[in-house]
């Protein structure tokens, strides 16, 4: 009986200075499932979810004070992703935080008209905007994820959002379109 | 006589099919008319596009460089004749999206006048570097179709040694033939091109391989090689099946080998080049010829004399066409390519590039309606790549992009021998296709978020430094404002009383004695 109870006790103390130790040693800072939905948010940092970027969106969620349908630029891919992640019902996209636009665009300073403010170069989330003062800007496109934070501050209203430039690279083959005689559903 | 009677394996799957390739090769390739116009696009091979180095109204030579390389998947391109460059602009070129590419426009002067050309007078002198350096400076790019830049796949790094060299002879897809009049025709640039590449890669062999309904090209290459009396390549005849040409197909059949899904050949030590790029490139290290013609097979049922056509990079297609015959009167389809891995193009034209081994005129048909699949396991039966056809069409077609790529989808050759033997006529490799370009936009999606992620995150660290450092700073400024006004209380209003009380003594000195003038000033005058 009692060297059960000392070894048992003995038992449990070095088990709860693993526990203890590893509780130190493996600590994680962040909270993964933030960093989870991070991954899947689309990062165009665009606010129109109504938070300031796509982690504090990321952690509104994981905090269940946002719902996974305000994100118009990952549209319902991303709402499906999310949906699948935490175990909840997909649902439509929330109006209020916009549209889901049907073609990736960028933005274009025409820089004519361009007065070098460097108002754009501010707001933008990713500095993909290069200038100064008085200077010409420019976009680095590859670098513009079309969040159109930079239109409100210009005082000019010479930046445009235009459609991605297709390359034959990046072509993707359309989906296959059922020939006549196709019984959609039919085959499931 | 180099036939011997080599063990050969089998693969899975494949078709035979009709070949209908002897109505191509019953005459000599002709050589195309020099045409007036040529349309040069910058993107002929697998990576970057290549970056004009020419302005508009430049008179370039042949065989001069018109476009470098940008980046290592890249090739350059050279002016297939001399002449005037009229125009450089994104015009359409022949692939499947019918998209605008950045395209030379070179108006030939009928000269045909060659630039100075540099060969290499003893390749066996030369070292790796040398050869692959001239061999990408040619442009040479894998001529069987996929045109990735040959000068890469004679690179495989200090980890990998190669024990097998094999040129592609193979040329299985029906109605295509130029690769095999190219083997009747020169089979010394091939051997050669074999051995030069051998050399480069310090392969310990290397083997030709030819399909058995190819006999001509077979001894045509035999006697070439008992005249070179050198015995350092195998010529091997395999079976004739569908698709035998393909890469892991055909190293399968020679060595029993398979490189690892989704590996390279390079894994096993086998690195894979078509006879065509092994003649390209004797051509630019014997003769100093950078890769600006090509042979392309010209068929099809709307053609009145199928033939194989010697044509510049950028002739257009409609000349070839014309050249060979359209028969007239007939609603024709063009496809690029042969009939089972080719894509259909709806304009005639475009230019030929680097990579067209293949235009096929047929008349056109109305697609068969495509029926819901049957589940008969067909596809399966044929499939080379040993894939579940059916799973991947119907994760294809769900989007289910996980789901396709946990059924091996990009092990798929796109060989089109499912989608042939289908009885529901379901375009299943169109579905792969769609598939894995869908997979691909995925994959830069991710990695653009990737980018976007860390470059906004870069922009809060640095918006918080700026703050901190502002912060800082104040915070400074302030500790120096308040020293100093310290430093102000001690000395300098010390100094300053000092001062003050130094000048009120005076003052009162100097007013002194001032009264005492007055003083005695005022006497008098008080007297008065």
């Amino acid at each position: 009986m009692f060297t059960a109870t000392v070894t048992l006790s003995l038992l449990a103390i070095l088990f709860g200075l693993i526990l203890g130790y590893a509780a130190v040693r493996f600590k994680i800072d962040s909270d993964p499932v933030v960093d989870q939905i991070d991954a899947i948010l689309p990062q165009t940092q665009c606010g129109q979810c109504s938070y300031p970027g796509c982690h504090p969106y990321a952690e509104a969620i994981s905090n269940g004070e946002a719902d996974i349908n305000r994100c118009p630029p990952g549209g319902e891919a991303t709402i499906q992703a999310l949906a699948d992640l935490l175990g909840v019902d997909p649902k439509p996209l929330d109006p209020e935080a916009g549209e889901v636009k049907p073609e990736k665009l960028v933005a274009i300073i025409d820089e004519q008209t361009c007065i070098g403010c460097t108002l754009c170069i501010q707001a933008c989330p990713v500095d993909a905007i290069l200038g100064a003062a008085k200077q010409m800007h420019t976009i680095i496109e590859s670098e513009c994820t079309g969040c159109e934070l930079c239109l409100p501050p210009c005082p000019v209203d010479c930046i445009l959002m235009v459609p991605v430039k297709q390359s034959a690279n990046h072509w993707k083959w359309p989906f296959p379109q059922p020939s006549a005689g196709l019984n959609e559903g039919g085959n499931l | 006589m180099n036939k011997i009677n080599r063990k050969l394996w089998k693969y899975h799957g494949g078709l035979h099919l009709e070949e209908h390739k002897s109505i191509s090769t019953g005459q000599q390739s002709a050589l195309l008319p020099l045409p007036k116009r040529l349309t040069i696009p910058m993107q002929q091979h697998i990576g970057e596009a290549a970056h004009p180095i020419v302005d508009v109204g430049d008179k370039v030579l042949k065989g001069e460089m018109i476009a470098e390389a940008s980046g290592k998947v890249s090739a350059p391109i050279h002016a297939p004749t001399s002449g005037t460059i009229v125009e450089i602009a994104a015009l359409p070129v022949p692939h499947p999206s019918e998209l605008n590419v950045l395209t030379i426009v070179l108006e030939s002067d009928g000269q045909d006048q060659w630039c100075e050309r540099y060969p290499i007078e003893n390749y066996r002198h030369a070292s790796s570097e040398q050869l692959r350096e001239r061999i990408h400076d040619a442009g040479i790019v894998g001529l069987g179709g996929a045109g990735f830049p040959s000068y890469i796949k004679l690179n495989p790094g200090q980890h990998f040694a190669i024990e097998t060299l094999i040129l592609n002879g193979a040329e299985c897809e029906p109605y295509i033939t130029c690769d095999d009049q190219l083997m009747r025709e020169r089979p010394e640039a091939i051997l050669n091109g074999a051995r030069i590449m051998r050399h480069a890669l310090h392969a310990k062999r290397c083997i030709i391989a030819i399909e058995d309904n190819k006999p001509d090209a077979f001894s045509a290459l035999n006697n070439a090689l008992s005249q070179s009396g050198q015995n350092d390549i195998e010529l091997v005849m395999v079976p004739t099946l569908y698709p035998t040409g393909g890469e892991r197909q055909l190293i399968k059949v020679l060595t029993g080998k398979e490189p690892p899904s989704q590996g390279r050949t390079l894994d096993i030590g086998i690195i894979c080049h078509n006879v065509a790029t092994a003649a390209a490139v004797a051509d630019a290290i014997i003769d100093g010829t950078p890769l600006i013609s090509r042979i392309v097979t010209i068929t099809g049922e709307a053609i009145s004399t199928p033939q194989n056509i010697i044509a510049p990079v950028g002739a257009p297609i409609e000349e070839l066409l014309d050249f060979a015959g359209r028969e007239s009167g007939v609603n024709t389809q063009l496809i690029m390519g042969g009939p089972m891995m080719g894509v259909s193009l709806s304009n005639t034209n475009l230019p030929i590039v680097k990579t067209s081994n293949c235009f096929l005129l047929q008349p056109a048909e109305p697609t068969k309606p495509e029926s819901p699949c049957i589940r008969c396991g067909e596809c399966a039966r044929v499939c080379p790549a040993e894939l579940l056809p059916q799973q991947l069409y119907w994760h294809s077609r769900a989007k289910e992009f996980e789901k396709v790529q946990e059924y091996n989808l990009f092990d798929c050759i796109e060989c089109g021998c499912c989608s042939w033997v289908c009885p529901s006529n379901i375009p299943l490799v169109h579905y792969y296709r769609f598939a894995k370009t869908e997979v691909w936009a995925q994959e830069r999606e991710k990695e653009g978020a990737n980018i976007a992620r860390r470059r906004h995150e870069f922009r809060l660290e640095r918006q918080e430094k700026v703050e901190r450092e502002k912060a800082e700073r104040m915070r400074k400024k302030k500790a120096m404002l308040k020293d100093k006004e310290g430093a102000k209380d001690d000395t300098a209003k010390k100094a300053a009383i000092q001062a003050a009380m130094d000048r009120a003594k005076a003052k009162r000195e100097a007013n002194q004695v001032d009264s005492t003038i007055s003083a005695s000033d005022s006497q008098p005058k008080s007297e008065l």
